[in-house]
């Protein structure tokens, strides 16, 4: 049931370490979802997804460790690839893009599929990803992308560390962390804060410019547009509305007594 | 809505097993407010889980039964798969509820490619649907822009609809069932996707009540000025008889470890007091703690947006205030 990477035989070659990123629109940006779809706004220019930059970060070491390299694999509209420059700007090798105008409103599921499929020609040994996006939250893709290829995963993974042809991650867990282990190719994904994500040196910006980036489309991974888009996604929004707002309270100036209001406050909820 | 079928997680880290988390009595609560019938998946000793997931409200107690180290994701995915194909149409769940946490999230994505189902992950709302819903159907909610708006969603394909619910979403509150009636899941060749082992099992020191359970959570964020600034926090929190709590920015960063954090990514808290030292209050913060019945707020910055939900609100330097508070409280 391997469906993807090589032979375990031919380890000896460099692996290929399939990083998934996501461009998504500058968080600072105040967000909005457009009133005819109530689907995100993504106008403007996409930036490499702060939580991605982890994950690119956590493939360049273990690649500069095993001897490999870094693929980047995305999904955006517009053959948008600012974001995927960024992760070559690190040092990642290459990058596959999908764009189609058909994948507009696509959902999990539905990118899970289309990132499966790039994934397969990339020939993964280790796929990586960050454990959800900091525009959706959905926080389901990388796992059903190891279910479509027939993989393990370990998700939530906050150290991994790559032994022949061995993951060992540490896996996040309500009480504490469990030590992990399984053969690859797998999918892993790993938490913010797991490592320091590099910045790219002027040598790496520069460089990014002439990195091999392909762009494909959805004939190109024989995906049926059906399959994608808001027909795939078989959900829908009904309504936007306000939450309910909490009002602010009272704010006081700290002049040396501030915390005398916090304790008098703590008094009548009867805290202390 | 006649039939909800819900995944419990067995509380890790227990040896011996037979209690279910508090998420999974939360979710099993609201399934039993919203369906005729519930049903409970879960994997390790059911026998000892019957029980408690009778008492709220489950008639069967399915398991994926010893997992023998591999993770829940892949086994009890492809163990509802399984079940669903073999039980008749007319017993067939409508909804399918799952605990946003780590379990949970990987069961809800394999089980989604396993149905060809999407999902509808961070519920923080369920609902019958009424005129909105049109056909009955579950209607979700999800807050968006840090909790500022809600949309409001539901499935328009086949059931069963996937939800991946927060916690505190619903109240947990047993009923008078009696003990859930215990039957195997059929979990088949898993392929390789079975193959994760987890090695070795690492709890971590925890003093005091749990972050999701406490009655006040002081949180500490970048006005601290440095991980040694967070021993305050961990002081204020121990003397209000309360969990320390972060912000993304302080996990990031590698001052605290991750399930300490609140927000969006991490734990949702709606303590009786929150107190928000040092944190600006970015969306993905304020979608985790906007719950908690009182919050108090530290911060440099006047224009701070946490100041906005505060009933109370210090503008101030935190290391100038909390060492204050500190002391006066350890005087009383």
């Amino acid at each position: 049931m391997i469906a993807i990477g090589r032979d375990r035989e031919r380890d000896r070659e460099p692996m290929n370490i399939v990083v998934c990123v996501k461009q998504i629109p500058d968080p600072a940006e105040p967000g909005a979802l457009s009133p005819d779809t109530h689907t995100l706004v993504r106008t403007g220019k996409l930036i490499l997804d702060d939580s991605d930059r982890y994950g690119v970060e956590v493939g360049l070491q273990l690649a500069e460790q095993a001897g490999g390299d870094v693929i980047c694999v995305s999904m955006a509209p517009g053959e948008e690839v600012s974001g995927l420059r960024s992760a070559l700007a690190m040092g990642a090798a290459r990058a596959i893009l999908v764009s189609d105008d058909a994948l507009g409103g696509t959902d999990a599921l539905g990118t899970a599929k289309v990132l499966a499929a790039a994934i397969r020609t990339a020939e993964a040994d280790l796929v990586i990803a960050a454990t959800e996006s900091t525009d959706g939250y959905t926080g389901t893709t990388p796992v059903q992308v190891a279910e479509l290829l027939g993989l393990p995963s370990i998700s939530f993974a906050r150290k991994v560390v790559l032994d022949g042809s061995t993951v060992r991650a540490d896996r996040q867990t309500e009480s504490g962390y469990d030590e992990v282990e399984v053969g690859l190719p797998a999918v892993v994904t790993v938490t913010a804060g797991v490592v320091e994500p590099r910045y790219p040196s002027f040598k790496g910006i520069m460089a990014a410019r002439s990195k091999p980036l392909d762009i494909v489309g959805l004939s190109d991974l024989g995906i049926d547009p059906a399959e994608v888009g808001p027909a795939g996604s078989r959900q829908e929004i009904l309504s936007v509305v306000p939450a309910e707002s909490r009002s602010a309270g009272e704010i006081v100036v700290d002049e040396g007594d501030g915390y005398q209001r916090i304790v008098a406050f703590l008094e009548e909820l009867k805290v202390v | 809505m006649d039939r909800i079928w819900v995944v419990v997680e067995p509380v890790s880290g227990e040896p011996a097993g037979g209690e279910l988390s508090p998420i999974s009595l939360e979710l099993l609560s609201g399934a039993r407010e919203l369906a005729g019938q519930v049903q409970a998946v879960t994997w390790g000793d059911a026998e000892a889980l019957a029980g408690e997931a009778g008492a709220y409200g489950a008639t069967t107690l399915w398991t994926a039964g010893d997992l023998g180290g591999g993770l829940p994701g892949p086994a009890v995915a492809a163990g509802i798969a399984g079940a669903l194909g073999a039980v008749p149409p007319d017993e067939q769940p409508e909804a399918i509820l799952v605990p946003h946490d780590y379990d949970g999230r990987d069961v809800a994505a394999r089980l989604s490619v396993r149905l060809d189902r999407p999902v509808l992950t961070n519920v923080v709302g369920l609902e019958a649907g009424g005129s909105e819903g049109g056909d009955g159907a579950l209607v979700s909610e999800h807050a968006v822009f840090g909790g500022a708006e809600v949309v409001k969603a539901h499935f328009t394909g086949a059931a069963p609809g996937l939800f991946v619910v927060r916690s505190k979403t619903f109240a947990a509150s047993p009923g008078d069932g009696s003990p859930a009636e215990v039957r195997k899941l059929e979990v088949g060749d898993l392929g390789r996707t079975g193959e994760a082992r987890i090695v070795a099992n690492h709890v971590e020191a925890q003093e005091g009540p749990r972050l999701d359970q406490a009655p006040v959570v002081v949180s500490g964020g970048r006005g601290l000025g440095g991980a040694e600034g967070y021993a305050m926090v961990e002081e204020l929190a121990r003397l209000l008889g309360g969990a320390p709590g972060a912000s993304r920015a302080i996990v990031d960063a590698g001052w605290v470890p991750y399930s300490h954090q609140v927000g969006q990514t991490g734990k949702t808290v709606k303590p009786t007091v929150y107190v928000a030292a040092g944190i600006s209050g970015a969306t993905q913060h304020l979608v985790g703690m906007k719950g908690s019945q009182h919050i108090v707020a530290i911060n440099k910055d006047p224009e701070a947006p946490i100041f906005q939900i505060a009933d109370l609100g210090i503008v101030g330097d935190v290391n100038q205030v909390l060492p204050k508070l500190i002391e006066a409280l350890k005087q009383r």
